[in-house]
């Protein structure tokens, strides 16, 4: 066996280089997926005690609106309606998604296809800025701003769910439109092109060509806005009135599930019912978010045309 | 690279009828110079050519002919037709694009239906009868040569066409807005010979009823299907006559190297 026979069957350095990098590759993917699978496990373990633990049913749980955990209802059973927090956090979310939707595509199609190079270099820091700001920022502006404005035009306490919307509409706002951006910008050069050697005017073009391929993209970045508003605690809890009970309109005092558990999560004790039932409301904006990541998944397989 | 003078040229006159003219034609690219001085006449009905090597403006000078040029590119000069200076600031650009049409290098069909992409200018120019808008979307197709291909397929995906398919589909997406004129764009370079004799051969029979003027690499392609050839080297028009006399006779020098392949 001569010399070069030998090296080709034999490990060289580059070889255990290989297996190194790999390794730790692995190990911290691995570690990843173990710190999602701890806290999947633990917070449905914990979520899920309400029912299997304190035997309260799942859909009383989720259609009942009385919330009352430390209580004995008549049967027996313990007062807890989440559908009062559900509503709330649905409503906000949906609502800020509404309202800032357009807004963000506004100025997404600006920055992607009017402004000029130096114009998007100045507004797009200007985004992420927003991006940036701490959300108990936006409650206290919210609490000093928005509740005192809402109560001299609307009347009531100025706390409720049109409060918490406007909180959310600014905070999404920034994630919607740079979201939106790159997928304007993403489309191809030569489909503008080719609309605009049709004798297309600018915002056919842009309206029926450039919107029209970037819709995955768009909805994408819809969905992380609203995953985000579903999410955030601090400054819808500081605007939203925290009264754990049904909305009635848009300005009576309502609380969100993220509210909620901030609110209650340091009265309660490890292990005691009203403990317990916390964890369930946290384990619905688990899987809230899991299924709003799925869709954001499936729009993005769907794609194109 | 071999020095020529660049300041001579030879520039045929056109007697025939003419479909565009420039004017003391000249681009710039911020401060670079990219064409200077063209003068050329486009005769109606005819393919006219325009060849020449990498860099040397011809799809600069063909992207000014229907103001694809706008925000890219400083244009001064006049561009002729029907008697009216399109280069002009107060022209309505989209209209000269609805009579000035384009075909890229690069098949670029949106990612709509066949139907859809055909019909997509026309819509945008009000037309909305469902009768007009089915005849045009034949007619245009059958022109291209694509109709016998696509017709039970109208409603797939234009992306799912082969390259060449999609080539001619944007060829009659062009057609079907009626233009006078079809600019093209190298439309065969990114095809194979198939593709490429199939859209030559479409182009032959379009000319009954277009004026063309094709921007091609393929010096073989520009001496099979167009009457007249200009060649351009380095932003300056050097030679512009029928194609039979630039291929056999030509007048300069630069020319003549380039046909007979020892430029450069």
């Amino acid at each position: 066996m001569d010399d070069i026979q030998k090296k080709l069957q034999t490990k060289s350095k580059a070889t255990f280089q290989d297996y190194f990098g790999k390794g730790i590759c692995y190990l911290c993917i691995g570690l990843i997926i173990l710190l999602v699978t701890c806290i999947l496990y633990f917070i449905a373990s914990k979520g899920l005690a309400t029912f299997t633990k304190n035997h309260v049913r799942v859909l009383d749980f989720l259609t009942k609106t009385n919330w009352n955990p430390g209580a004995i209802d008549a049967k027996g059973h313990p007062d807890i309606g989440a559908l009062p927090m559900i509503v709330t956090s649905f409503s906000v979310t949906l609502l800020a998604a509404i309202i800032a939707t357009p807004f963000a595509l506004g100025v997404a199609i600006f920055m992607a296809e009017f402004s000029s190079k130096r114009g998007t270099k100045i507004l797009q820091p200007v985004i992420e800025l927003l991006v940036g700001i701490p959300s108990v920022v936006y409650g206290f502006i919210g609490l000093s701003v928005i509740v005192p404005f809402i109560r001299n035009v609307f009347g009531g306490t100025g706390f409720g769910i049109l409060s918490g919307t406007l909180v959310l509409f600014v905070m999404i706002l920034p994630t919607i439109t740079s979201l939106s951006v790159d997928s304007l910008k993403s489309v191809p050069m030569y489909y503008r092109q080719a609309s605009l050697a049709l004798g297309a005017t600018r915002w056919q073009t842009i309206y029926k060509v450039v919107l029209r391929s970037a819709i995955p993209g768009i909805l994408t970045a819809i969905i992380f806005g609203m995953a985000r508003a579903f999410g955030e605690a601090l400054a819808v809890q500081m605007v939203i009135g925290n009264a754990t009970l049904m909305p009635k309109n848009l300005i009576s005092p309502a609380s969100t599930l993220t509210s909620k558990l901030t609110t209650d999560i340091g009265n309660t004790v490890m292990g005691t019912l009203p403990n317990n039932a916390l964890w369930s409301l946290a384990l619905i904006l688990l899987l809230m978010s899991l299924i709003l990541n799925m869709l954001v998944k499936f729009i993005g397989k769907r794609g194109r045309f | 690279m071999k020095e020529y003078n660049l300041t001579d040229s030879y520039i045929t006159d056109i007697t025939e009828k003419k479909a565009l003219s420039t004017d003391n034609l000249q681009v710039y690219y911020g401060d670079n110079h990219a064409i200077f001085d063209a003068n050329l006449n486009f005769p109606r009905y005819k393919i006219t050519a325009l060849i020449g090597a990498s860099g040397c403006g011809k799809s600069t000078f063909l992207r000014c002919l229907n103001r694809m040029n706008d925000k890219v590119a400083r244009v001064d000069g006049e561009i002729m037709y029907r008697n009216t200076d399109i280069n002009s600031s107060k022209i309505n650009v989209y209209e000269v694009r609805k009579h000035i049409g384009m075909v890229f290098q690069r098949p670029n069909p949106f990612a709509k239906s066949i139907k859809e992409n055909i019909i997509f200018a026309l819509k945008n120019a009000g037309i909305n009868q469902k009768d007009e808008l089915e005849e045009r979307l034949e007619q245009s197709l059958k022109s291209a040569a694509l109709w016998d291909e696509v017709k039970d397929n109208l409603n797939k995906s234009a992306l799912a066409l082969s390259g060449g398919q999609q080539q001619r589909l944007c060829i009659a997406r062009s057609i079907a807005m009626k233009p006078d004129i079809l600019l093209l764009d190298e439309p065969a370079s990114a095809l194979d010979p198939i593709s490429t004799s199939k859209i030559e051969e479409t182009l032959q029979t379009l000319k009954k009823d277009y004026s063309i003027i094709i921007v091609t690499h393929n010096l073989q392609q520009a001496s099979r299907i167009s009457d007249y050839t200009a060649f351009l080297h380095l932003g300056h028009i050097i030679e512009y006559n029928s194609t039979v006399n630039v291929f056999t006779h030509p007048k300069m020098r630069p020319t003549e190297d380039y046909v007979s392949g020892n430029f450069g």
